[in-house]
């Protein structure tokens, strides 16, 4: 009655080991470790980065346990501090000879410290919240009304060359908060400026107003534009600031929507909010410039005699390049810019798309340049850098453009990410901003440890003595959920913050209610006469409902905090779920299992030892044990 | 060891008006509390600036009052945050002033003043986020409120989801009271803690329920009250020590925790104690009001057409 089948002991064992292999990384600590990664998007940082990390450290002597490249960077990781500051001062040198212009950055960090083979297991430590580790949180909110005017202005210029293109005279076109409005002095020209809009501008509805020679249509833009373009400008302003935040040099920077028109940004590690702030705020340019291809100017300009009125820059590819300094076109001019594929050749490309103002301004210059080369260069800090400079085929109208040719696939999306990247799609706004000291941060870690242990201290003591040995399964099984619940927490990569460990705290304080219901149906069935296998199995079949019913209403709870919940109260929400959902398991299956390699293969039990059973009636107590 | 040796079921119903009349009592003191003093918001809810610092030596308040007046701030609170070296600076938000450069400049003006500070904890919350905040805190309450009376209504029956709501939400106001009353700080976390506890709580009557639905369906000739006292008796022993475990855990909370967790550590623990007392002693009387009965659990037998005295057919 009280055997398991053989796969629920194995289901048991597979759970408690994979518990203690998702576990065991949080406990290795974590080692000083070197971060290498890429300043400038146009820099790869690859497998050749990684051999010159190595090499520099090899060439210094400097002991390192492992040097890795993954989607960050290269990261070395050190045997103590003092090596690591060493470290980082002669990869800085080594990789940034120009303090003025750094192309990498190189920043310290910590890594886990556990073993490889676990890390292959996808076994890797929980990551600490910001409150645990200190640094600084920014939430920005994105104008979404700026970016929608913004928009719309450029709209307006556009529909003013497409009428005029079309010959539809029109007596002016304003925009009034969020919407457009063109005047007419006739019906019969408004009509037919409505089909020409129409045709061409799909994001607008259109809208007569007004009467007698004071004829108005009024375009507003289509919802669904109107969420395509919040959505563009959300992206947009993470990619540009994603950019910026690479030169804070932070090891491991968050970036991420919250919401329909957030971002949230996090910075760990970093405590110099004015500097962060600057840098968030700051703003990018593109420029569009031609290429200076006079014979002999450019071997004169490397050889230190800059022609006048040119810079030199160097291209993505390394080679040379002359650009004149008379700006063509500025980033302004450019509404979006994605990769994708040529038409005719398949082969990658990039298309941007430009303004009105701007696609006439191309169409002049390539029409007068064919042949030759122009520059994309984007201006940062005041420095430029050339994203690309490719030739000019023949005129280009209509301010759709398409760069391809030599590119691959990559060079596509980070040529069209940088054509992006140079400002803002729209303006944001900092409305939340949080920042912890390190110091902080590792008490905060051992407030939580402690009051997790002392209070799981106080539990056990209690449950052993009052319950005996039924009180040791429980304390176990307690002792697995918490395994679980680690675990899984890790195993998701889920951010652990103060209130998260707080969550732990509370679930093991509230699982062990599962378990004490187990325990109290057992020595209730025991008073009422049951043989003792009887009473564990009916203890824990009645029990069973009565834990479902009321860990789901803490469940619905937890849901409730988890959809409505933000920041801190969501970090303590998952845990919270997480946990309800591992002690079902641990209180039931886990201490169920224990107690049936006890107890179920006796063939004969005396008493069961689950503490003193005090039955009505009987003057003398009876002990159960 | 035994705690409870009972002999004979509590008669507990026999003073359900007492309970009831007590809890009404507490309640409506939370609400006047509530209504007079209000919730000390935290920065979270408020919007506004908190600034940590510490210092090496003991910090001279009037120092620090004085320097942040000089550099022309208002209506600043400055107090020591745990011990006579941490400093906590709350600004409230000014509309005619840059407020995302306040962490620095406060800095700046005490650093003249009393240098030595580090920077231990900035917080800015703009108003929009505080706004939000208090809104998806009332959804969230709504919705576990909805989800609870559903599940149960589902499970048991529309009388126990009813009592157990009104008895769980007669917690959360209490626990609301006590906030209001000591002027502790409302933030975020004592949130969380209070829709915990609002569905820890709700495991307690689901316990009772679970017992009173059982004795209803298995003992026969027993009256309401005897089976709701027999529930509640039999279940006494396991309310008493799983709460006390849990409370356990939350008192370490409460002494380790520092200063983050003690709110919440505090709000767990009121919601703790007055969720054993309503989820016991008043969501059982209200099932019992609201006309509970044993036809309810006892599911009808099938009439078979035809059918002989026995319920034999062939």
């Amino acid at each position: 009655m009280n055997r398991y089948p053989l796969w629920k002991y194995v289901l048991v064992a597979i759970a408690l080991v994979l518990g203690l292999v998702y576990t065991l990384p949080n406990f290795f600590g974590e080692s000083p470790a070197v971060q290498v990664s890429s300043a400038k998007a146009t820099l790869k940082v690859d497998e050749k980065t990684r051999e010159r990390v190595a090499s520099t450290l090899r060439s210094a002597s400097i002991e390192n346990s492992g040097i890795f490249l993954d989607s960050n960077g290269v990261k070395v990781r050190l045997l103590n501090a003092d090596s690591q500051l060493q470290a980082k001062d002669l990869l800085e040198k080594q990789f940034n000879p120009d303090p003025t212009d750094p192309q990498y950055v190189v920043a310290l960090n910590l890594l886990s410290s556990s073993p490889q083979w676990l890390t292959n297991l996808h076994a890797l430590p929980m990551y600490l919240g910001l409150d645990l580790r200190g640094g600084v949180h920014f939430l920005l909110q994105v104008d979404m009304k700026g970016a929608l005017t913004k928009r719309l202005d450029s709209i307006s210029g556009d529909l003013r060359s497409l009428l005029r293109d079309k010959n539809v005279r029109h007596a002016g076109i304003t925009r009034e908060g969020e919407r457009l409005t063109i005047r007419f002095r006739d019906g019969d020209t408004r009509a037919k400026a409505r089909i020409v809009l129409e045709d061409n501008q799909s994001d607008l509805l259109l809208a007569d107003q007004g009467e007698g020679d004071d004829l108005k249509l009024v375009a507003t833009l289509k919802p669904e534009a109107i969420k395509r373009i919040q959505e563009f400008a959300v992206k947009q302003n993470m990619t540009t600031l994603s950019n910026r935040i690479n030169e804070l040099g932070v090891a491991e920077p968050v970036i991420a929507q919250q919401g329909a028109d957030r971002i949230v940004v996090q910075l760990p590690g970093v405590q110099d909010t004015a500097k962060a702030k600057d840098i968030l705020g700051r703003t990018a340019t593109l420029e569009i410039r031609m290429v200076e291809e006079t014979a002999g100017a450019l071997e004169a300009a490397q050889a230190g005699q800059v022609p006048f009125g040119t810079e030199l820059y160097v291209e993505r590819g390394g080679l040379p390049l002359l650009v004149r300094k008379q700006v063509v076109l500025t980033g302004d001019r450019l509404t979006d810019a994605q990769p994708g594929f040529d038409n005719q050749t398949h082969e990658p490309a990039v298309h941007l798309t430009l303004d009105s103002a701007g696609a006439r301004i191309f169409k002049d210059v390539t029409r007068d340049n064919v042949g030759k080369r122009m520059a994309i260069v984007l201006i940062e800090k005041g420095k430029g850098e050339v994203v690309t400079a490719p030739v000019i085929r023949a005129e280009i109208g209509g301010g759709r453009v398409q760069i391809s040719g030599r590119m691959s696939t990559m060079e596509a999306n980070d040529t069209a990410l940088l054509l992006r990247a140079g400002s803002l799609a729209a303006p944001m706004e900092i409305i939340e901003e949080r920042a912890i000291g390190p110091s902080l941060g590792a008490e905060n870690i051992k407030k939580g440890f402690h009051s997790t242990m002392w209070g799981f201290a106080a539990i056990a003591v209690f449950m052993i003595a009052y319950y005996v040995l039924f009180g040791l399964v429980s304390v176990i099984a307690l002792a697995a959920n918490l395994l679980f619940l680690v675990a899984l927490l890790s195993l998701l990569q889920a951010t652990l913050t103060l209130p998260g460990i707080a969550a732990i705290a509370l679930a093991l304080g509230m699982a062990i209610d599962a378990n004490v219901l187990i325990n109290e149906r057992i020595r209730e069935e025991l008073r009422n006469g049951s043989t003792p296998q009887l009473a564990i199995h009916t203890g824990y079949e009645r029990a069973f409902g009565t834990i479902l019913d009321s860990n789901i209403t803490t469940l619905i709870a937890g849901i409730a905090l988890l959809i409505f919940g933000s920041g801190p109260v969501r970090g303590f929400a998952v845990v919270h779920c997480l946990g309800i959902l591992t002690s079902l398991f641990s209180a039931v299956v886990v201490s169920r299992a224990l107690i049936n390699l006890i107890y179920g293969n006796r063939r004969k039990i005396e008493s069961l030892a689950i503490g003193q059973i005090w039955k009505p009636g009987n003057t003398a107590n009876v002990a159960a044990k | 060891m035994e705690f409870f040796r009972i002999r004979k079921d509590i008669p507990f119903m026999r003073h359900a008006l007492v309970f009831n009349v007590i809890s009404l009592l507490t309640f409506l003191l939370a609400v006047f509390f509530l209504f007079s003093r209000g919730l000390h918001l935290s920065v979270e809810f408020t919007g506004g600036t908190l600034i940590e610092l510490n210092y090496s030596q003991a910090a001279n308040l009037e120092k620090l009052r004085e320097g942040l007046g000089k550099a022309g701030y208002s209506d600043f609170s400055v107090q020591n945050f745990g011990s006579s070296q941490d400093v906590l600076i709350r600004l409230p938000l000014r509309a005619d002033q840059n407020t995302t450069r306040i962490g620095e400049s406060v800095l700046q003006a005490l650093n003249a003043e009393t240098p030595g500070a580090s920077l231990r904890r900035v917080e800015f919350v703009g108003p929009q986020v505080g706004k939000e905040l208090a809104e998806n805190g009332a959804l969230a309450l709504l919705l576990v409120v909805i989800g609870i009376v559903v599940y149960l209504a589902f499970r048991f029956e529309w009388r126990f989801s009813v009592s157990a709501i009104i008895a769980n939400l007669h917690d959360v106001i209490i626990i609301l009271g006590f906030f209001a009353f000591f002027q502790w700080e409302f933030s975020l976390s004592v949130l969380a803690a209070v829709l915990a506890v609002l569905g820890y709580s709700v495991n307690e009557s689901v316990v009772v329920f679970d017992r009173v639905r059982e004795t209803f369906r298995k003992v026969r000739g027993l009256t309401t009250p005897q089976v709701l006292d027999h529930a509640i008796t039999s279940t006494i022993s396991r309310t008493i020590i799983t709460h006390g475990s849990t409370q356990m855990m939350v008192l370490s909370m409460l002494l380790f925790g520092g200063e983050t967790l003690y709110y919440f550590a505090l709000a767990l623990t009121i919601g703790i104690c007055f969720g054993i007392y309503s989820s016991v002693l008043v969501a059982s009387p209200l099932v019992m009001w609201l006309g509970v009965s044993r036809e309810q659990f006892v599911r009808p037998k099938k009439q078979i057409e035809g059918a002989n005295e026995d319920g034999a057919v062939v």
